[in-house]
């Protein structure tokens, strides 16, 4: 019985994930072909997204390669568009803290903006869901993105070009993330804190390296737990 | 490329073992044991402090018309949240969006 539901928790996973993979995957091609570009060969540029497997900080990071500076500013850069997995991982805590550690091992591994994104909506939404369910679910929703992400790079940076009309993709990635904020939006607290989020991060988008981005996290962090501290969790 | 290519290889490796790490962090370390309440209290606002921070941008400055605003993209933008918030889905949501992003890309 429980494996059972082990295994619809991971199918269902699977399921949520289909619709990052049109984007996904012509990101990963373009990454592979910008960073040969840019002058790593094929190992090095698979290296990359099998190692690091985070999109943006590796367009940041060849970016700042090409502009030949030191490499103390590339990986400090680099890393700080990442620190807002540092938030993924304290808001998943709650719901996979419990699990064994080399489950916890591999989460970290794909914890990345969609399956964080599609975990964590899925957690709150039934939040007496078994952790090892939970678990099945967050590895679904990676089982095809994470090897893909490899493999698009690799093809792009050997072919180097095979790009996809990338024009019309381009707005997927903006509407997919919206479309999961919506039905997050339950509270005021949630509304508040989502506004808080768009204003800051606007305000503070000449920031380099998404340091806008984790300001108007914490900002908007604390907006929503002052507004349920005083009016409750309505 | 002016790098080496052991120093590519360590760039990858750092940059590996750093967003490994950041990632690893309060899930790995913390593990069954519970927060405090205030700070439970913070974190249940992550995704929602955090993804639309993300996308505001990119819906406002866009990267396909050279970062000048798209009253075209900020309609579908503006639909898919509406609908995904209204309806309580993100099915619906991204139904919403991609449809009025294609509809009005084909009207103008």
């Amino acid at each position: 019985m429980a494996s059972t539901t082990r295994k619809s928790a991971f199918i269902q996973g699977l399921i949520a994930g289909l619709p990052f993979l049109p984007i996904g995957i012509p990101f990963a091609l373009l990454f592979g072909v910008v960073a040969t570009e840019a002058g790593l060969d094929v190992a090095q540029t698979v290296g990359f997204s099998l190692l690091v497997i985070a999109g943006a900080a590796q367009f940041t990071a060849i970016q700042l390669m090409t502009e030949a500076v030191p490499i103390w500013t590339v990986l400090a850069a680099a890393l700080a568009v990442n620190l807002r997995m540092a938030m993924y991982s304290a808001s998943l805590q709650a719901h996979l803290g419990a699990a064994p550690l080399w489950q916890r091992i591999c989460v970290a591994y794909l914890n990345v903006d969609a399956s964080y994104a599609l975990g964590v909506q899925r957690f709150e939404e039934v939040p007496e869901t078994p952790v090892s369910d939970k678990f099945a679910f967050f590895v679904g929703t990676m089982t095809l993105m994470a090897p893909l992400w490899t493999l698009g790079t690799w093809a792009g940076a050997v072919t180097g070009d095979a790009m996809p009309n990338w024009i019309t993709i381009d707005f997927a990635m903006p509407l997919l993330f919206l479309s999961i904020v919506g039905p997050m939006l339950k509270t005021l607290a949630h509304l508040f804190a989502a506004v808080t989020s768009i204003v800051v991060a606007l305000f503070f988008g000449f920031l380099p390296s998404g340091t806008g981005l984790l300001i108007a996290a914490f900002a908007a962090m604390a907006v929503g737990a002052e507004i349920e501290r005083r009016i409750g969790r309505a | 490329m002016t790098y080496s290519s052991a120093e590519i290889w360590f760039i990858v490796a750092v940059m590996g073992v750093g967003t490994y790490l950041i990632r690893f962090s309060f899930l790995g370390l913390i593990g069954a044991r519970k927060m405090p309440d205030w700070v439970l209290r913070h974190l249940r606002y992550t995704p929602v402090a955090v993804l639309p921070g993300l996308v505001a941008p990119l819906v406002l400055w866009p990267a396909a018309t050279g970062g000048e605003p798209d009253p075209v993209r900020l309609i579908a933008a503006a639909a898919t949240l509406a609908v995904a918030w209204w309806r309580k889905s993100m099915l619906w949501g991204v139904v919403a969006g991609a449809g009025s992003l294609w509809a009005l890309q084909s009207i103008f």
